[in-house]
């Protein structure tokens, strides 16, 4: 914690931003719009309503170093995109804001409570929903049944989002009610997904790759319903290859390199600087 | 062989088979569910006879025993869940084995010290003592009937659970995808903690209920045991309705393969073991079903 907070708040001379330099991570320079500690986003009164927040999260797998200090925070009704290429640490961000993986330093908070090391279950009861990358269905339940397993009332005890609900913003789940999970196409495998997240009455929904392997009009589709999600209040987490989709309907975008945070800022800012892209995420 | 005696061992056949499956039941989904393998669950079959030994002497019915001994095997289940399988879940088979087997040598020591090495008899409740007549000389006892009936009850009982409640969703669930399970907010660890206690039970049920109809005495786990695995394997690893289907075979081939060919009545469940995994290497059936 400390020692992040020394190294993100000590001025930094700009690397490489191919990042070829071993030992060295590319780093933002200074008018880029990381958020640092002491930034009015971190004054008492702006992270009120922070809902998932992270200070200088470390993360290993092994010996292999993965988030070098990521500060993270979304808040409610927010929409966040968080971009990077490919292995830059999107995935392992969200699995340690989980707790699915363990986290060596750092500091996890749902609407300001410390859950850092807490299981998995007491952060998703926070209201906090979860479609992994690979999406995580259920292939020995059916639809009807992964969607049931999932149903509870939101922390506010809201109960928006009932089966019927999910049924009438996913008309082609309806259809297969009593198909094994592992029957449905990847399209229809991440409606469920999706479908069964909401069925939580979840404040925030984390989606990784909704749209990666799906044709273009199915991923249309799914890109129609987050809009909706979004447009119901619930802030949302898109991790997605689709920068352009992404900036397009989140109000934030930070991006990742080797497990460090480069830029966050408005999604409008992002869209307004196309180096962003080249530098961090074109291939 | 005429009509009546093959109905009383059809009987008899359905009524082994159905308390194994009570037994096995538990050891399949804990395998199936939490990934490990219980060689001590044998031990509870026997704690249960035991159990219904002390239990019936002590409130002079098995009624009683049953009644107050069910609940006790759970608390002791969700108890041994917490305090020892909970360590197992992440550890590879040869530590689970390790445990596990340490275990049976603890119970086994346990009962030595506790009842004694003697052999014991339970008395059956009065009201299912009798036996229906079928022909000049043949009847059959009430209480074997009684034992099929309660089994039946389960085995529908667990259907229901498993197919029909959202426990039984998130215990499937639970089996195909642990993390996806808890990220849904849904606790893992109590689930674990109650589809154990649930295993415990039943198989502590089963001795309670074979009590009355074989002697309750020492190493009576060992033989469950093996038979319970050997039911599992048949069935399909980790399928309940395969261990129901297995039972039943083990049950008709152990009853009739010692009324038809006695000489052979120890290999006839191993033989009937070996022609299921020829035909089907992965058991009767899949996993989850
Ligand atoms: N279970 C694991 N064990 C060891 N290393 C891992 C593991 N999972 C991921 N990694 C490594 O950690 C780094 C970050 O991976 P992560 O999956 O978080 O990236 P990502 O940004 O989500 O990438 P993608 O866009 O491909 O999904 C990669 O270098 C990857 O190889
Ligand atoms: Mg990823």
């Amino acid at each position: 914690m400390l020692e992040s907070n020394l190294a993100t708040a000590a001025p930094v001379a700009r690397m490489a931003a191919d990042g070829r330099h071993p030992g060295t991570a590319p780093v933002a320079d200074s008018d880029s719009a990381v958020r640092r500690p002491g930034d009015a986003s971190d004054t008492p009164q702006a992270s009120a309503d922070a809902l998932l927040a992270a200070r200088g999260l470390h993360t290993y797998y092994g010996s292999s170093h993965i988030l070098h200090g990521v500060d993270f925070t979304v808040h409610k009704g927010e929409a966040l995109g968080l971009m990077g290429r490919n292995g830059m640490g999107k995935t392992t961000l969200i699995r340690s804001l989980m707790g699915l993986v363990r986290t060596a330093s750092g500091s996890v908070t749902v609407r300001g409570r410390e859950m850092r090391g807490a299981a998995t279950h007491a952060i998703a009861k926070c209201g906090i929903a979860y479609v992994p990358e690979g999406r995580g269905i259920f292939p020995n339940l059916s639809v009807k049944e992964n969607l049931l397993m999932a149903a509870r009332p939101g922390v506010d005890g809201q109960c928006e989002w009932t089966f019927e609900r999910v049924m009438a913003t996913f008309p082609r789940l309806a259809e297969r009610l009593t198909n094994g999970g592992g029957q449905l196409s990847g399209g229809e495998q991440q409606m469920l997904t999706i479908g069964r997240a909401l069925m939580t009455n979840p404040d925030l929904l984390i989606l990784d790759e909704a749209t990666e392997g799906l044709a273009p009009l199915i991923a249309r589709e799914i890109w129609r319903i987050v809009r909706e999600i979004r447009l119901s209040g619930i802030a949302t987490v898109i991790v997605d290859k689709n920068h352009a989709a992404v900036s397009s309907i989140t109000d934030r975008t930070m991006i990742l390199v080797k497990g460090q945070v480069v830029f966050d800022g408005s999604s409008e800012d992002f869209r307004a600087d196309p180096d962003l892209v080249t530098q961090h995420l074109g291939v | 062989m005429d009509i009546f005696s093959f109905l009383v061992q059809t009987l008899n056949a359905v009524q082994y088979g159905l308390l194994l499956f009570l037994v096995a039941s538990g050891l399949t989904l804990v395998f199936g569910i939490m990934g490990i393998i219980n060689l001590a669950h044998g031990s509870f079959y026997m704690a249960g006879a035991y159990l219904a030994f002390g239990l019936t002497s002590a409130t002079g019915s098995l009624v009683w025993a049953i009644v107050l001994g069910v609940p006790l095997a759970m608390l002791v289940g969700a108890a041994l869940e917490a305090l020892l399988f909970v360590h197992l879940y992440k550890r590879d088979h040869l530590e689970q084995v390790l445990l596990t087997y340490g275990l049976i040598l603890i119970f086994e020591e346990l009962r030595s010290l506790i009842v004694g090495n003697d052999v014991h008899g339970v008395a059956m409740p009065d009201f299912l003592a009798g036996s229906i007549p079928l022909n000049d000389t043949l009847s059959y006892p009430v209480y074997r009937l009684a034992i099929s009936a309660v089994c039946v009850v389960l085995a529908i009982g667990l259907y229901f659970l498993i197919q029909r409640t959202r426990l039984g969703m998130m215990i499937r669930a639970g089996s195909h995808d642990r993390d996806m399970v808890q990220a849904l907010g849904i606790n893992i660890t109590v689930i674990y903690r109650v589809v154990f206690a649930l295993g415990v039970a039943m198989a502590a049920l089963a001795g309670m209920l074979a009590a009355p109809i074989s002697s309750v005495g020492p190493n009576m786990g060992g033989q469950v045991l093996i038979l319970s695995f050997v039911v599992v394997v048949i069935g399909g690893i980790g399928s309940v309705w395969g261990a129901l289907l297995g039972a039943l075979l083990i049950g008709f081939a152990d009853t009739f393969g010692k009324v038809i060919l006695p000489e052979f009545a120890g290999a006839m469940v191993y033989l009937v073991m070996a022609a299921v995994l020829l035909w089907r290497p992965e058991g009767l059936l899949k996993k989850g079903a």
